[in-house]
């Protein structure tokens, strides 16, 4: 006869074999969906500064401030495989220093069910958008993309552009007033 | 079956039939290297799958999640991916997003990462007076994500016991048991 652990031995694997089996099949269907949506965005206010960054390198380097406004809607992005996005406001812009440069300035962690339609005015950075040197004064093409990267239950962990961007430029002066 | 049982199979074994035993032992102990291996060439990074061990990244990745890493020479690092990278004086690598990143026009590129769960970027956690992570200090970029598995790894690493309890049954089990 079969013992108690011979029967919670095949019980387990099977149990364990299913398992993995749904967690395929979770994955599978949800691996060649397309994630990218629109998104729009813009820039209210921006102005740049000379200060010492006591974070890095104590040298003085370009510290840009801007406020944004942005509005999306990616409920659509969620489904059965989407547990979290974490979605990240980038600046991309090129310096007479650096041929790539790529600065996170906001981000937000949406989990499935929270709401995920977007609108926000006037919003300030999270992060300090310091640039590696003084490129920002006068710098003509900053260009802003929102993206996101898709944690899902298990498989594959893509990181997708919106359709959407904007572009702005950093004044010819310092500011040197607070702000 | 009780343990008497048991012991019969091996006395009805052979010299020859033990010596089969020892050998498919080695087999799985061989092919287990193997696969690391063949991963290890295909992904290109030193270690092609990590447990997650702190909270770091939460609520993304949790203590005993797994990922999948690839370390592709030739692909770029980006900002908003998650890299796994190793700190001199740290023995456990880090998982965590990458923030800020300048990349020169020879393609040398410093970055600077910070978790999603913690409120400060990661200067902190770097060797004292480094300021950015460099392409050399990467192990590699997370690409797939797989819940709960890695948490028997934890749980090894954490009671040495039931690590020679669980290796010792495995061993005594392949050794005894007849095909």
């Amino acid at each position: 006869m079969h013992t108690v652990l011979q029967r919670g031995n095949s019980i387990l694997a099977y149990a364990l074999s299913v398992l993995a089996c749904l967690t395929f099949l979770c994955f599978a269907s949800t691996v060649f969906l397309d994630y990218r949506t629109q998104a729009k965005m813009n820039t209210v206010k921006v102005v740049v500064k000379n200060v010492p960054d006591y974070s890095a390198s104590r040298e003085k380097n370009d510290l840009g401030f801007l406020t944004f406004d942005l509005q999306t809607d990616l409920t659509s992005l969620f489904n059965w495989n989407v547990k979290q996005l974490f979605l990240y406001l980038t600046a991309e812009y090129e310096t007479p220093n650096n041929e790539l440069n790529q600065v996170v300035l906001w981000d937000k962690i949406i989990l499935r069910g929270e709401n995920a339609v977007l609108d926000f005015k006037n919003m300030n950075t999270k992060y300090y958008f310091w640039d590696d040197g003084n490129g920002l004064k006068g710098n003509k093409n900053i260009t802003l993309t929102l993206s996101w990267n898709i944690i899902p239950n298990a498989g594959l962990l893509p990181n997708i552009f919106s359709h959407g961007q904007h572009s702005f430029k950093f004044p010819m002066e310092y500011t040197t007033s607070r702000v | 079956m009780d343990i008497a049982t048991m012991f019969d199979d091996v006395k009805r074994m052979n010299k020859r039939q033990f010596l089969y035993q020892v050998l498919s032992f080695g087999m799985i102990v061989s092919s287990a290297l193997m696969i690391w291996k063949g991963l290890m060439v295909v992904t290109g990074s030193e270690s092609p799958i990590v447990v997650v061990l702190s909270g770091s990244m939460e609520p993304a990745f949790h203590r005993g999640d797994l990922l999948f890493l690839t370390n592709y020479p030739e692909e770029p690092v980006r900002v908003g991916e998650i890299v796994v990278f190793k700190v001199e004086g740290r023995d456990i690598p880090i998982v965590h997003r990458v923030l800020k990143l300048h990349e020169k026009n020879n393609g040398t590129v410093k970055f600077l990462t910070k978790g999603d769960n913690n409120s400060v970027d990661d200067r902190g956690l770097y060797a004292p007076g480094q300021l950015w992570l460099t392409k050399k200090d990467v192990v590699g970029r997370a690409r797939g994500f797989l819940p709960y598995v890695g948490m028997v790894t934890i749980l090894m690493n954490e009671y040495p016991k039931f690590k020679y309890a669980v290796l010792a049954c495995l061993g005594f089990y392949v050794l005894i048991h007849r095909e």
